[in-house]
């Protein structure tokens, strides 16, 4: 399409991907995490994997906030709404995530719950505001990048005195869940074979680039933060091989645009005065996470949907067919999955990673599942 | 029951003529009883804004001439869009511009139209008033006349403020056979515009998305520029179709699922206007996902597709027309598309709502 945006310029597109070719050393294979399910869906939409290299690899990451959302937690959101009390807004993505047993926000939606897609948390606290006689929850989801938007309501609620406004907590933290990729039991056994990381720009916006040191300095993996736009992916996936032919792994920001090594200060500050850590935290394919995720201080426990209406989460077992959990780790693809395409689709999805347009799933489904076909009909396979 | 309209003739030997009252007035329930007050309604709103002859007989039905020759084309489709204003139309025109080019893209001339309005109690007679005007105007310029109508009036809550159905029925000339199921490796697919504008003018004016854009919807009828495209490659052409709900996307993966066939298309190829990208942006969109009111895509032997889309780019409304493709064999029936990158991706239908991103 005819985009004017300099960002989208695909005949520098094409510069880079001969370049990363040239470079790229034909004696080994280069395997990359894109920890964002934005990154993920660039990717697919744009058809970068056709302008590499074979042995220049991405693997999708954890980074989409509905598919890291454990069952037992979707659960959560459907009791909830089932209380005639409750209006709860949700953002749209979540309304078709399967709970346990088949259920999900959009089936309860029908059933009568009072359900509203909403596109910010200000339309939630709007909500609130003009019914006063409805208790309204709003069920907050997303990286650091969602949470300071989540703070700035709390505040607003806390100064019109709302009691009527409340927050379900599900806000998690990005390099949290990289630790627990690199030291996972497959980890453990050598199976997460990952050269590097591609880390979203808008995380590090709020929360800078220093909070992933750790990566190179206790597992020598290189991150390069990297923008959204597809010429923005291409060239961190360059800075990437670059750093492992140099022997190098530090965290580079190929997004000069807007981050900083120490990030937003304002932000985190707004952050912290709301948000505290949880010792421990559910993911879907991460298991429990230690300092993963936020919930609410307890000065502002008035405003936790899961104190309000003591709300007690029982984990649920995902579809034993179902692979998100592996793919989530890096150590699977969706193509690797029996029910990717028969069973599993946007249309019917059984798993998470085929809701979100931001799910390896989904991307893959969407947008590339003519490979799994090309190479099905060729007899060669990329197997993870 | 009392009903909302003021006295205008106060002179007592006369039989009262009372009118509605346009400014401050409402649809009540009696508006839809089969009373005085709905002949009324008919009488002050509908029969001034449609104005045509068929009408003016004020009978249940039209009595129409048969048209020679040719083959019958009838269709019918409901509009209930939200909100009922909109940048560039409303529910009235829409109504008019959708049934028109559903007749039109079998290649058919439109030629009469009936309209069945669901109106909810309590609905502004203004707004009513500005409704059957425009449809009455776009009638009139697309010269397709409603020839017969209805009107209902449900309870309060029970319909969001208008519910339009259409129908149409055109006539379609000898030798003329367009059919979804028609494409064949090797056709051209030619699309007559740029895609996305009218979804994106619906969404930029509903309430809770905020942000503005100059970009006003496309509705149009269509059967100008499609009687334009039959004389230029007659036979040739195999299918039409307008990309509305599901967009440029549903409408080719509908193509291929019907025919049998994969399509391949271009990126580069496909006129995408700066602001409704920009908007698509912002809101996670696909512009391919996008509704449109006034574009269509015609599937044409390759070597007329030339003179196809010159023919189409000497109409006001495919200025833009251009090859975007073509059916190729593909037992998978795939829609794949080089993107302006070079990469290629699969053009897929869209899954449940189109959403906004989260993140
Ligand atoms: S294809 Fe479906 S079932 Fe399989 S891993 Fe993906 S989401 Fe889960």
């Amino acid at each position: 399409m005819k985009y004017v945006d300099e960002y989208r310029d695909g005949a520098l597109a094409r510069g880079i991907a001969a370049t990363i070719s040239a470079e790229a050393d034909p004696a080994r294979t280069y395997r990359f995490m894109e920890f964002c399910g934005g990154h993920t869906h660039a990717i697919a939409r744009y058809g970068l994997e056709d302008l590499l290299p074979a042995n220049v690899q991405m693997i999708h990451g954890p980074g989409c906030p509905v598919c890291v959302l454990p069952i037992g937690r979707m659960d959560d959101a459907i009791k909830l709404a089932e209380n005639p009390k409750i209006t709860l807004c949700t953002y749209g993505d979540l309304m078709r995530v399967p709970g346990s047993n088949g259920a999900s926000l959009q089936k309860a939606k029908a059933h009568g719950c009072d359900i509203r897609m909403v596109y910010s948390t200000l339309d939630a606290l709007a909500i609130a505001e003009a019914e006063p006689d409805r208790e309204v929850v709003f069920f907050a989801i997303g990286f650091e990048t969602t949470t300071p938007p989540t703070a700035v309501a709390l505040q607003i609620a806390a100064r019109k005195e709302l009691t009527n406004f409340s927050i379900f907590c599900n806000h998690v933290l990005t390099p949290s869940a990289i630790r627990a990729i690199m030291t996972s039991e497959e980890a453990k056994r050598g199976e997460v074979m990952l050269d590097g990381f591609v880390g979203p720009s808008h995380v590090s916006t709020v929360i800078g680039t220093d909070p992933y040191e750790f990566c190179s300095e206790e597992f020598g993996k290189p991150v390069v933060i990297a923008g959204f736009e597809p010429l923005d992916v291409m060239q961190s996936i360059l800075m990437l091989v670059r750093q492992v032919n140099d022997g190098r792994a530090v965290v580079e920001n190929q997004y000069i645009r807007a981050v900083t090594p120490e990030g937003n200060r304002k932000a985190q500050a707004l952050v912290e005065e709301f948000f505290e850590l949880r010792p421990s935290f559910e993911w879907r394919g991460l298991g429990q996470v230690p300092m993963s995720a936020l919930r609410l201080r307890q000065t502002f426990a008035h405003f936790d949907a899961e104190l309000k209406f003591g709300m007690v989460t029982v984990a649920a077992a995902d579809n034993p067919a179902c692979e998100c959990g592996a793919i989530l780790r890096g150590v699977k693809r969706p193509e690797d999955c029996k029910l990717f395409g028969t069973v599993c689709t946007p249309e019917n999805p059984m798993g998470s990673c085929m809701v979100s347009s931001e799910g390896s799933c989904a991307a893959h489904w969407t947008f590339g599942r003519f490979r799994t076909f090309a190479r099905a009909r060729s007899g060669e396979r990329r197997s993870a | 029951m009392t009903i909302d309209i003021e006295q205008t003739n106060k002179t007592p030997s006369r039989p009262r003529h009372r009118k509605l009252d346009l400014k401050n007035g409402r649809v009540e329930l009696t508006h839809g009883a089969g009373g005085r007050a709905m002949a009324q309604l008919i009488a002050d709103i509908f029969a001034p804004a449609f104005d045509n002859a068929f009408l003016a007989q004020h009978n249940d039905q039209a009595a129409l001439p048969m048209p020679k020759g040719g083959r019958l084309v009838m269709t019918t489709d409901g509009y209930v869009v939200s909100p009922l204003f909109f940048p560039g139309g409303d529910i009235g025109s829409l109504a008019v511009h959708g049934t028109v080019n559903d007749i039109a893209m079998s290649g058919a001339t439109p030629l009469y139209l009936s309209a069945s309005w669901v109106i909810e109690e309590g609905f502004p007679l203004a707004d009513l008033d500005r409704l059957a005007r425009s449809m009455g105007e776009a009638s009139r310029a697309a010269g397709v006349p409603v020839v017969t109508g209805d009107t209902k009036v449900v309870e309060r809550g029970k319909a969001d403020g208008v519910f339009i159905t259409t129908a149409g029925v055109g006539v379609v000339a000898p030798g003329l056979d367009l059919s979804g199921d028609r494409a064949r490796p090797g056709d051209a697919v030619v699309l007559s515009g740029s895609i996305g504008d009218h979804g994106v003018a619906i969404m930029s004016s509903r309430e809770n998305l905020e942000f503005e854009t100059a970009i006003v919807s496309d509705s149009a009828a269509l059967h100008g520029l499609v009687a334009d495209m039959v004389a230029a490659a007659g036979p040739h052409l195999k299918l039409m179709r307008d990309p509305t709900r599901g967009g440029l996307a549903a409408t080719l993966n509908e193509v291929a699922d019907q025919s049998g066939v994969g399509i391949t298309i271009a990126e580069d190829a496909i006129p995408v206007k700066p602001e409704v990208a920009a908007a698509c942006e912002l809101l996670g969109l696909d512009p391919l996902n996008v509704a449109n009111e006034g574009k269509l895509i015609a599937v044409v032997e390759a070597s007329h597709a030339d003179a196809l889309v010159a023919a189409m780019r000497a109409h006001p409304l495919g200025r833009e027309a251009a090859v975007i493709g073509h059916a190729v064999a593909d037992e998978h029936r795939f829609v794949q598309m080089t993107t302006a990158f070079g990469g290629g991706r699969i053009v897929d239908w869209l899954a449940g709502e189109q959403l906004p991103r989260i993140c």
